[in-house]
């Protein structure tokens, strides 16, 4: 098949698949509190999977089965979790003290709007006007103690409520802002690929939560119950791909936007199965979609727990290039995101028992 | 077998990259073992025996993984930057050699550095592959090379780069060929991954689900000038682990490799490492558990190209290990 015809088989994404990225982004789903965004995932799925149910630690687990034959069993997981924070401890006049969940920088969290607990209370994280500080208070690091959420003297929260950004998704036609874009363009996506089921095999998809807090534990007991045959995870990675300030050659990029869905051959938590990332470099070039090793080093996805369950699952995670990831905003580009879709599904279509039976 | 550990040390395997070091392991095994099966993680998994009433299903792992680099980026000049996979040290790095696995080979060359004797970090170190440009450089992002040095004897030591863990790999080998009977099911693991976190032995474990694991692997030593203050030397016998930084051993299983031990009169020394550990822990805590211990390898300038173990205590591995698995083991 020429590279047209191989791009044509592969879902698109239009104005449909961004509204339903906007009430994704715009959703409340941190660590542990996913529910808001598992209600949205279950209505989406429910019409077109063939099974889905909801296990012990909130996954959210569907199969779509093969159309014709089912020589493989394909797992992609998509975490739904979300940074943010939690309030830990009620003081006067509506304010809260609060820890983080997830990796955040104290740095970002000053002078933000968040929505607090499942009524999306609005609060704000105060900021030291600047007429006020001292010398050399704009040079110190901020400890996470000295800040509050600030709700206001009417504002009923309890202990334990989650903390997100109030960030309201935009679309800007090349670009879509937003936050919590890591992962629901993931899950936005994984959504799509149910939609269109696989020729010869079952797709396993996993809703995952907890990725965001380390040890990717919702993807360990997803894997552990589907055990299929080779798994992909898709999520979202920082674009750090500004010029450097003094015009040198910036080496620390990760990935670059515009520059196409990222494949992973390594980071902290796993080392891409070969045989897989050379299958999807291959769909790749086959089917002319853009696409970007990315930089091996720090991080981790949801593969990293997948890969070592059971006997071992070949596994390996492709993910749409995003800048100012874990901050109250990100950015990233459409066509990125259309190149993540469209190579994750090119790939789990012409994935074979041959491929995965020479040894790794 | 010194023939053996020279193939096994010098062939090329960073973790996640072990075909062509299973294959040398592979080859030396096959026609000594009952099955062999390669797993998802490339796991080399080998079954000699079967089990008699008083034997065990026993998992032994040597890994047959190395640390090594990974390109993160080729710079405009054609020089390749790294980052490392397992446990690599930049000091170490400088002016060493690297292999890829498409082939290429480089140097590793360092920043200047300001002060001049400050340490530097894998971001100041790069390779130089001979390129001029990025266009003519043979190596892309994502490509993975290992350390080269040569196999050297020097007297009853033998020097290499990655004798962690090869060195455990050719005892394992040897310790199957020796083994004339034994009541137990033994499962010889040439695992992967090991220095990125047990990650093959975890998959091996679970997959083979043992009764009693034991790894074989090799430990630091205190021994040289100014060294960490450690018991474990060359040259004094194969050590029996008590505990490392993940795992305190099964005293029982402790206890029948003295007893393994002296029963053939084999000088033997026991060890406790303060931090590090080996495949035994992936084992010990896998499924529902079980008693594991390792038996270790005595080796000076780990992580370095230059790794040196005495081919005594290595013979002496070799000798407790036939003697343990010919005789049940009773942990009562």
């Amino acid at each position: 098949m020429d590279n047209e015809s191989l791009l044509n088989l592969a879902p698109m994404i239009g104005a449909e698949q961004i509204a339903l990225l906007e009430r994704l982004s715009n959703a409340c789903g941190i660590s542990g509190d996913e529910g808001e965004v598992r209600t949205i995932i279950l209505e989406q799925v429910k019409p077109t999977v063939d099974e889905v149910r909801v296990d012990a630690l909130g996954n959210v687990l569907a199969v779509r089965k093969a159309r014709k034959e089912t020589r493989l069993r394909l797992m992609v997981a998509a975490h739904m979790d979300e940074i943010g924070l939690i309030l830990v401890e009620e003081e006067e006049g509506g304010l809260y003290r609060f820890e983080k969940i997830g990796g955040i920088d104290n740095r970002t969290l000053v002078g933000k709007m968040v929505l607090v607990g499942k009524d999306h209370l609005p609060g704000v994280i105060g900021a030291r006007p600047i007429h006020l500080q001292e010398e050399g208070d704009d040079e110190r690091a901020i400890p996470i103690d000295s800040l509050k959420i600030d709700l206001g003297p009417g504002g009923k929260a309890k202990v334990g409520d989650r903390v997100a950004f109030a960030t309201r998704f935009q679309n800007l036609g090349v670009s879509l802002m937003g936050k919590a874009l890591d992962n629901r363009l993931g899950v936005a996506a994984l959504i799509e690929l149910l939609k269109h089921p696989l020729e010869y095999a079952d797709l396993c998809a996993a809703f995952t939560v907890q990725e965001e807090l380390g040890g990717a534990r919702g993807a360990r007991v997803a894997a552990h119950a589907f055990n299929p045959n080779a798994a992909f995870a898709l999520d979202c990675t920082p674009a750090n791909d500004l010029p450097s300030w003094d015009g040198s050659e910036n080496v620390t990029y990760n990935t670059r936007l515009d520059a196409g869905a990222a494949v992973y051959v390594a980071d902290r938590g796993t080392l891409s199965d070969p045989r897989l990332v050379q299958h999807v470099l291959d769909t790749a070039s086959a089917a002319g979609i853009f696409c970007q090793v990315r930089q091996p080093g720090g991080g981790s996805t949801d593969a990293a727990s997948i890969h070592r369950v059971r006997a071992g699952i070949p596994s390996l995670s492709i993910s749409t290039p995003g800048r100012y990831l874990h901050t109250p905003v990100s950015i990233v580009r459409l066509a990125d995101w259309q190149s993540t879709l469209a190579l994750v599904y090119l790939s789990l279509q012409r994935l074979t028992p041959d491929v995965l039976g020479q040894p790794r | 077998m010194k023939t053996l550990i020279e193939k096994l040390t010098q062939a090329f395997g960073p973790s996640g990259y072990e075909k062509e070091v299973r294959q040398v392991a592979l080859d030396a095994i096959k026609d000594h073992v009952d099955e062999w099966r390669i797993d998802a993680l490339g796991n080399l998994i080998a079954r000699k025996g079967t089990k008699a009433r008083d034997g065990a299903r026993i998992m032994l792992s040597a890994h047959i993984d190395e640390i090594g680099i990974i390109a993160t980026h080729i710079d405009e000049k054609g020089f390749v930057r790294f980052t490392n996979i397992g446990g690599v040290r930049p000091d170490n790095c400088i002016a060493g050699r690297v292999r890829f696995l498409n082939g290429a080979r480089g140097v590793i060359g360092v920043e200047r550095l300001e002060p001049r004797d400050k340490v530097p970090s894998l971001e100041n170190l790069f390779v130089d592959v001979g390129a001029t440009s990025r266009a003519d450089c043979p190596v892309k992002v994502g490509e993975v090379a290992g350390f080269e040095r040569p196999f050297l004897e020097l007297g009853t030591r033998l020097v290499s780069k990655a004798m962690d863990d090869r060195i455990a790999a050719a005892i394992l080998v040897e310790t199957l060929k020796n083994l004339t009977s034994s009541p137990h099911e033994l499962y010889f693991v040439f695992s992967t991954q090991e220095e990125v976190g047990l990650r093959g032995a975890t998959t091996a474990a679970y997959g083979i689900d043992p009764e009693i694991g034991i790894s074989v692997d090799v430990t630091a030593t205190g021994d040289t000038p100014k060294s960490s203050k450690m018991e474990v030397g060359l040259g004094k016998g194969a050590a029996i682990k008590v505990r490392d930084g993940g795992m305190l051993s099964d005293p029982r299983l402790v206890q029948a490799m003295i007893d393994a031990a002296e029963r053939v009169s084999l000088p033997y020394q026991l060890e406790v490492l303060e931090g590090g550990t080996t495949d035994a822990r992936a084992m010990q805590i896998s499924r529902s558990g079980m008693p594991a211990g390792c038996v270790s390898i005595p080796c000076r300038y780990l992580h370095s190209p230059s790794e040196m173990v005495d081919y005594q205590d290595v013979q002496g591995a070799v000798s407790l290990l036939v003697e343990l698995l010919s005789q049940p083991i009773r942990l009562g």
